[in-house]
């Protein structure tokens, strides 16, 4: 049960960012500008970012709900499965693995990101603001993770609902429904 | 030395926003949103949890950033700030102040260590839904600020004297692009040099 009363029928974050429209306006903001925004990464390896670092941090809600929009945007599961038991074997190019491993560093502490990871990516071809978006997609993720778990949401009861949510997310992206989300209500 | 290409003469957060505006503005309205308010949890209590998960987070820049704004709301009592910083359990704060605290130090390890014991604590103490709310984002917030900061190994000021100033400037004006479009804020005794 949540901490504080959320909306039975939103679970996960949704709830939350309806709970509080104010913040969840500019939270909604910087994550439809990082992870669907123009980019050189593409969106299906920024979500890959959110998995790692959701699944790094154990956050169930998370981590499905990034892993089911890459498989939308790649049309197969393998490459999330792969990535989430292990960045080096995991079937991407040495440029994303070398970013994984760096968001998987930002997850524990920025701290550990050390000069040799960045090193390994800048050779692998990354720029300097692929650097610097995989850096803030992961520290967003201890975000939002923290955020979830911390006020103990719901995970969804049907597991169909999260191929429904990654089709919001592929097709509407971040921003808050237009007509809102009492159409999800079961009654 | 930061790991990307950034201005040298802006600190921390600073350099990473102006490197990337377009994220900028965002983050600094969220930070606007949750501690400058005084909705029950004041300006003061909201930076003091900013200022203990930073630490936590053995986050330098962040820990005296915040902690300098904190400053600045509680008449120059930095003796308290550095107390509850560094999560001394005499600080002479309210006991709902230390339960919220007890929870952002919760959800800094990780959202799961949150207890319903610690919730019920800090609503028996006064904290409402509300505070509670804020507490937690706080918390998660600069658990994503001290990872950008950090992980991008930002120039961080090792002079500690540099901090108050920037501070007055946040505690005037608030949180947003002006922290890196303006010019950086000097000691009157160095500008008169």
């Amino acid at each position: 049960m949540p901490h504080i009363p959320l909306e039975s029928h939103l679970p996960g974050i949704t709830g939350l960012l309806e709970y509080r429209k104010d913040t969840g306006q500019p939270i909604r903001e910087l994550t439809e500008i990082l992870l669907r925004g123009e980019s050189t990464l593409t969106r299906a390896e920024r979500e890959l970012v959110a998995t790692v670092v959701s699944n790094g941090n154990k956050c169930q809600f998370c981590s499905a709900a990034h892993a089911a929009t890459v498989d939308m945007l790649l049309g197969e599961s393998e490459t999330a499965n792969m990535v989430k038991a292990d960045i080096s074997t995991a079937p991407v190019s040495d440029k994303m693995k070398a970013l994984l491993t760096i968001a998987d560093k930002v997850r524990e502490n920025g701290k550990l990101v050390s000069p040799a990871h960045i090193e390994a990516a800048k050779s692998a071809g990354a720029t300097d603001l692929e650097i610097h978006d995989t850096v803030l997609i992961a520290a967003l993720f201890c975000l939002y993770n923290r955020y979830v778990d911390g006020m103990a949401t719901t995970m969804p009861a049907d597991s169909g609902y999260f191929t429904m949510l990654a089709d919001r997310l592929v097709n509407h992206g971040y921003y808050r429904l237009p007509q809102g989300y009492d159409h999800l209500k079961k009654d | 030395m930061p790991h990307i290409n950034v201005d040298k003469d802006l600190p921390g957060i600073r350099s990473l926003m102006a490197f990337s505006p377009q994220t900028a503005g965002p983050m600094g309205e969220l930070a606007n949103l949750l501690l400058r308010s005084n909705d029950t949890l004041s300006m003061a209590d909201r930076e003091l949890i900013a200022t203990h998960v930073s630490y936590l987070n053995d986050c330098f820049y962040c820990q005296h950033s915040h902690g300098a704004i904190a400053v600045c709301y509680l008449d120059g009592n930095t003796e308290l700030v550095d107390q509850v910083r560094t999560g001394d359990a005499n600080a002479p704060v309210s006991d709902k102040l230390k339960a919220l605290l007890s929870i952002a130090a919760s959800v800094q390890k990780g959202g799961k260590f949150v207890t319903p014991q610690q919730i019920e604590t800090a609503k028996l103490l006064g904290a409402t839904d509300n505070d509670i709310h804020d507490t937690v984002l706080i918390a998660a917030a600069f658990c994503m600020f001290n990872r950008y900061v950090d992980g991008l190994a930002s120039n961080t000021p090792s002079d500690l004297s540099s901090y108050p100033l920037r501070a007055k400037q946040i505690a005037e004006k608030g949180y947003g692009n002006h922290i890196f479009s303006e010019r950086q804020p000097v000691a009157e005794s160095a500008e008169a040099k």
